[in-house]
């Protein structure tokens, strides 16, 4: 019987389209919406896996990466001190203010590593050599740096501008994850970054640390905790500390989770009351087809059949169509959109259930149905 | 053979009647409850021999379509028995019901019921589909049978297609695909021309007429009184007479 569902249901033109309208609509708006959400989660994370450290130590009561709580420098030999530290070097982060050629400013956001090391360097240089650091003058600036400082025609290796008054050159162009608020970053070595920035008592915002062989970045960051009193983090703990300061701080969460449930709603309504109406309609046939010898059981696997083919073919379009708005609308990083693998089967789980929700409305009225209706002229 | 009908309800059912397709016994049929409660039967006994065709006529709410569905086991009596083929169909389960009716009664409807997205061949064929007959032999039997009713031109059409005589063909051709032994129409002829509806009870009534095969029609329809071995006639809820026609098999 599964070819009489599916004719049934393909055959019924306006109603296969609302249906699959319907799901594809909510699957598109949860994927983009949850895309989207997911993407700008990744960029308040930036500041984080931009530098790729192991473990990040700072003030204990840090809520998020951008909150710059400053530490002696004497922190950094204290965090060295501790057992199970291979390495712990300096960090400079901070918001400052670029002078363009032009005499325009932007704001920036300023990374200083540490000279030696380098450690905290971004992953990828586009231009240049990130070594070229450690001559006078020398930054390297990032894609958004490069659009927003003045484009490619204007900015390039070599090109000066000043931040905070102070002369710097462009060594290298390097490739980054955009940030929540958009700033683009600039690196420089620690101790440039401590000069160009305005006068303070204390300039240390991180210390970037790496555990020895056989101690997990955990353990290294419990140990660090529990023997200095700082703050330290894994990576990943930081980046889920500062996600979470996001959600409960800001409206982002309520946003985009209201979007996201009214795509299930609307999904759920759509698919429920087309799935009813297709049911209703065709309660004299069911009904001849239970009085010929059609089982409530048998009834109910055509009618899931059904949901779930148009479920399936729905999910497919609206993941499709969420996609090609990440790649036409988010190309170049102008939006924040990442799509995941656990959001898909989230949204796969949640097209389940409303395929299942608007089944069982159908189902239950068949299970109800008497076939004696069919002699009902 | 032989063929009876009674308003004896302590009549009892001859277990090894094998003559009879169609044992009724004292059934009662109320809708309702408490005060709104309105008797539809009221004690009716029924036979049908084998090689009948038994036509259940009266005026509307005598009871005619309600003992047809009591008879088909989709509709439950408040008390009697009935037995087709040997078997007490009021004491099989919902499941078994199911099953008796796929393997061994054929039905044809008044409005057809025929699924409007299926074509002729296809709606044919659903019995078949409900077996679990591969989907190839089933459109080919009910290929057969609807080109035997002269739809061999049409059995790709779908029902809007149809006009009503032939999707009323479609319909028969449902009915007997699965080689049923009882044949349950309601009011077959009702949407029909005289001269379509008379064809149709006439290859209704060459199906009865075979061996191990019965059929029961309700209907209004005067003009094919012509065609019943026996006419009963409903009044109120009881058989009210018996009208023997030409061919009774008995």
């Amino acid at each position: 019987m599964n070819y009489v569902a599916l004719k049934m249901l393909f055959g019924d033109r306006a109603k296969y389209l609302m249906l699959l309208a319907g799901l594809t609509f909510s699957t598109m708006l949860i994927v983009q919406q949850g895309s989207i959400f997911w993407g700008l989660m990744t960029w308040s994370q930036s500041g984080i896996t931009n530098v790729n450290a192991p473990v990040w130590v700072t003030d204990s009561n840090i809520n998020q990466v951008e909150e710059i709580k400053p530490l002696a420098d004497t922190t950094v030999n204290v965090v060295r001190s501790v057992s199970g530290v291979e390495w712990a070097v300096p960090l400079y982060k901070g918001v400052q203010r670029a002078r363009l050629r032009d005499g325009n400013y932007e704001q920036i956001a300023l990374v200083g590593i540490e000279a030696s090391t380098l450690i905290g360097r971004p992953g990828r240089v586009l231009e240049g050599k990130i070594e070229d650091l450690r001559s006078p003058e020398a930054v390297a600036i990032d894609q958004l740096g490069v659009e927003r400082l003045g484009g490619p025609e204007n900015i390039h290796l070599g090109t000066t501008f000043e931040i905070n008054d102070h002369r710097v050159r462009v060594v290298a162009i390097v490739k980054t994850q955009k940030s929540f608020q958009n700033f683009p970053f600039v690196y420089t070595t620690y101790e440039r970054a401590l000069s160009v920035t305005p006068q303070e008592r204390r300039k240390l915002s991180y210390v970037l640390a790496s555990p020895v062989s056989g101690v997990s970045p955990e353990e290294l960051a419990r140990r660090i905790h529990e023997e200095t009193g700082l703050g330290a983090f894994t990576e990943e703990q930081f980046g889920w500390k500062t996600v979470q300061w996001i959600l409960k701080n800001t409206g982002i969460g309520v946003n985009f989770g209201t979007t996201v449930l009214l795509g299930f709603i609307v999904g759920m309504a759509i698919s429920g009351q087309t799935f009813y109406l297709f049911t209703v309609e065709n309660l004299p046939q069911f009904g001849a087809l239970k009085a010929i010898g059609a089982s409530t059981g048998m009834l109910a696997r055509m009618i899931l059949l059904q949901s779930f083919t148009v479920g399936t073919i729905g999910y497919g379009v609206g993941v499709g169509l969420a996609t090609l708005f990440g790649l036409t609308a988010g190309s170049g990083g102008r939006l924040p959109f990442k799509e995941t693998w656990p959001l898909l089967v989230g949204v796969a789980v949640a097209l389940l259930l409303i395929c299942t929700v608007s089944s069982a409305i159908s189902i239950r009225k068949l299970a109800k149905l008497e076939p004696a209706i069919v002699f009902r002229g | 053979m032989g063929s009876a009908v009674s308003q004896n309800p302590a009549a009892t059912l001859d277990n090894e009647s094998t003559p009879w397709l169609v044992q009724a016994r004292g059934l009662m049929k109320s809708f309702g409850e408490g005060d709104t409660r309105i008797p539809v039967l009221k004690g009716v006994d029924l036979d049908v021999a084998r090689g009948e065709v038994l036509l259940l006529v009266g005026p509307s709410g005598s009871g005619k379509t309600t003992l047809l569905s009591v008879i088909a086991g989709i509709l439950e009596s408040d008390e009697g028995e009935v037995r087709i083929l040997g078997e007490s169909i009021l004491e099989l389960s919902q499941s078994e019901k199911t099953k008796f009716r796929r393997d061994h009664l054929g039905f044809i409807f008044q409005q057809y019921h025929l699924l409007p997205t299926l074509t002729a061949v296809e709606n044919a064929a659903v019995p078949l589909l409900i077996r679990g007959v591969p989907k190839h032999d089933a459109f080919a039997q009910a290929e057969a049978v609807l080109a035997s009713m002269g739809m061999g031109e049409r059995l790709s059409a779908l029902p809007n297609r149809l006009s009503g005589g032939e999707q009323q063909r479609v319909a028969i051709a449902r009915a007997l695909v699965g080689d049923p032994q009882l044949l349950l129409c309601d009011e077959p002829t009702a949407n029909l021309d005289g001269e379509t509806g008379h064809r149709i009870v006439q290859q209704l009534h060459d199906i009865g007429k075979q061996p191990d095969r019965g059929v029961i029609i309700v209907t209004h329809d005067t003009r094919i009184f012509e065609f019943g071995d026996r006419i009963i006639h409903m009044e109120d809820g009881r058989v009210d007479q018996i009208q023997h026609g030409q061919e009774a098999p008995v």
